[in-house]
């Protein structure tokens, strides 16, 4: 694998929703690249039928009953909500 | 001297003999903090008005209604939703955040009868081992106000250390209870994954978070899990394993007590200090009748590799939610929605932050998914395998917390690498997902040194009562930091 480059950061930063400069962009290259780099100690590890532990513990689906409740109320919903108007949330245009 | 220094059990036995009320704790606590709390920076939105209304009422409570923590002040990490108290994870992004509900574990504590004095600074959604990365302020040490607290729940171990409040919660991903415990000389228990619910808590890497206590002795500690435990219908991850009665196993009794120690924990990088200081706690114990054993648990070099990949994978989806549009900071004068969401999160998120979601988002993409978050979850069964292993033939596993006592402030925050290097004791427990503690154990230049406890799945009493057993045995406990007594 090789060093991540200003490029890459700025596509991911993009995945990321995040607005990044060209400064910014050489910085993280710099220091996402050192900690990738550390990371290719894994590959000293031979993993040839080791299972993936996404969770430590035996869970499986926990089910519950399919009986409706009553959420929150769209008035506390709203109360962080920074821009709206009758109820609803305001945003920016899309396009 | 403050009244905090008395333990839950004494507080209880003084309000009922008439000599306290629990709004003589309530006012204490923001004496305390009115006073120390310039100095030591732990936090951030305070509850007073409520809080103070709150002991009145509680004072009209009848004994037998009581329970042992009932009308004994808390403080509460800020990536833990209080409703109607501001909640910012010490980030921009959610400046102003006013949560709609109580996280399960602050439901607990209601129930329970404490009473929430303030939220506790923090690094930014966790992420740091020394509180610097707050938007907000940098906490104090309370031992050395030149020197960090640890992190990322500094300010929640500072505050329990400067006697400011007796209790507080923190949370624990990578070490983030048991690391600032250490450094400032408190006792910090990270339980099993699932023991505690996290509903409420402000996810940074979901299958590694727990929340945990913080206290000045073992058996307050004790008590803080047992309220706040348990099975929750809105947590699908927190377990249905009964929670035991933690302050009955504190019977002092550790003869024939299996303890294993990793020879890994006690090699290179460790200090001299950090190093003796175990060896001389394993003596004690050894003398009240528990054996010791050189144990080996090889794949813990890999830990810190495969926490950064998973917990930063884990936060690039969670830290997704923050976009402007329903909470928190929103950025202005943006052409289009794309713009809103991107400029918010610019803003929005510090840069330790920022690096890791990026590292996640990274570790996710096609074309690096199997060789990093595919890797990194094998070498997870690996490290969790070796603890399984040890634990067939010991009761608990023991080493040090952290290799060296708080570093400066400044010290290492240039540097990603060294930060996370900090880390390295306490990592593979959360992978693994079993409980450990950090209990005081030594001094280094004048700052704690911490103990660690390592407890099988959902054995928290066993590592209680380890814990307490050497408390009782030793002094390190009584120590307090100068600031106690004013400046």
């Amino acid at each position: 694998m090789a060093k991540l480059t200003k490029e890459e950061v700025k596509h991911v930063a993009n995945l990321a929703r995040l607005a990044i400069t060209e400064e910014e962009a050489e910085k993280f290259a710099e220091q996402l690249g050192k900690i990738t780099d550390f990371a290719e100690q894994l590959n000293e590890l031979d993993t040839t039928n080791v299972e993936p532990t996404t969770h430590v513990l035996p869970l499986v689906n926990v089910m519950r009953e399919d009986v409706a409740t009553k959420g929150l109320d769209r008035e506390v919903m709203m109360l962080n909500v920074k821009e709206q108007e009758d109820g609803q949330v305001k945003v920016p245009a899309i396009m | 001297m403050t009244l905090f220094e008395r333990s839950a059990k004494e507080l209880q036995a003084d309000i009922k003999a008439g000599n306290l009320t629990i709004a003589d704790l309530t006012k204490e606590a923001y004496e305390r903090v009115a006073k120390l709390d310039g100095d030591v920076q732990a936090f951030l939105a305070s509850n007073e008005e409520k809080a103070t209304a709150q002991a009145a009422e509680m004072d009209k409570v009848p004994f037998e209604e009581r329970g042992p923590l009932f009308g004994l002040p808390i403080g509460v990490k800020d990536n833990i939703v209080t409703e109607g108290l501001e909640t910012t994870c010490a980030s921009k992004i959610l400046e102003g955040f006013m949560p709609i509900y109580d996280a399960t574990v602050v439901k607990k504590l209601r129930e329970a009868g404490m009473i929430t004095i303030g939220k506790l600074n923090m690094d930014e959604f966790a992420m740091g081992s020394s509180n610097e990365n707050s938007y907000y302020k940098t906490t104090k040490n309370p031992w050395n106000l030149n020197h960090v607290p640890g992190g990322s729940s500094g300010a929640s171990a500072a505050a329990v250390a400067a006697g400011e409040v007796p209790f507080s919660l923190g949370s624990d991903t990578g070490g983030s209870i048991r690391q600032p415990a250490a450094y400032c000389g408190v006792v910090g228990m990270k339980p099993t994954y699932g023991r505690v619910s996290r509903f409420g808590l402000v996810a940074f890497a979901s299958s590694l978070d727990q929340i945990g206590p913080i206290t000045r002795n073992v058996e307050d500690n004790a008590l803080l899990l047992e309220a706040i435990a348990g099975l929750d219908a809105n947590d699908s991850t927190s377990a249905n394993v009964e929670v035991p009665n933690y302050a009955a196993a504190l019977t002092g009794d550790v003869k024939g007590l299996r303890i294993a120690v990793p020879k890994e924990f006690l090699g290179e990088g460790v200090g001299e200090a950090a190093r003796q200081s175990v060896l001389d706690a394993l003596e004690v114990l050894k003398g009240l009748g528990a054996t010791v054993e050189e144990v080996s648990l090889p794949h813990s070099k890999y830990a810190l590799a495969a926490y950064y990949i998973l917990s930063s994978s884990e936060a690039s989806s969670n830290l997704s939610r923050f976009d402007g549009i329903r909470y928190g900071f929103r950025a202005e004068n943006v052409n289009n929605l794309m713009d809103l969401y991107k400029e918010t999160r610019a803003q929005g998120f510090g840069d330790e932050v920022k690096r890791r979601i990026m590292l996640g988002t990274y570790s996710l993409s096609a074309g690096t998914y199997d060789a990093y978050y595919k890797k990194a979850q094998q070498a997870r069964t690996l490290i969790k395998a070796d603890y399984d292993k040890v634990f067939e033939d010991f009761d608990v596993i023991i080493g040090p917390t952290s290799p060296t006592p708080a570093f400066k402030i400044g010290e290492n925050v240039d540097d990603p690498m060294t930060m996370y290097a900090n880390d390295i004791l306490t990592i593979p427990m959360n992978l693994a997902g079993v409980p450990a503690i950090s209990i005081p154990c030594g001094m280094e230049n004048g700052l704690p040194l911490g103990l660690q406890i390592i407890g099988k799945y959902f054995d928290e009493a066993t590592i209680y009562r380890v814990a307490h057993a050497f408390e009782q045995a030793t002094e390190f406990h009584k120590q307090v930091p100068q600031i106690w007594e004013g400046k």
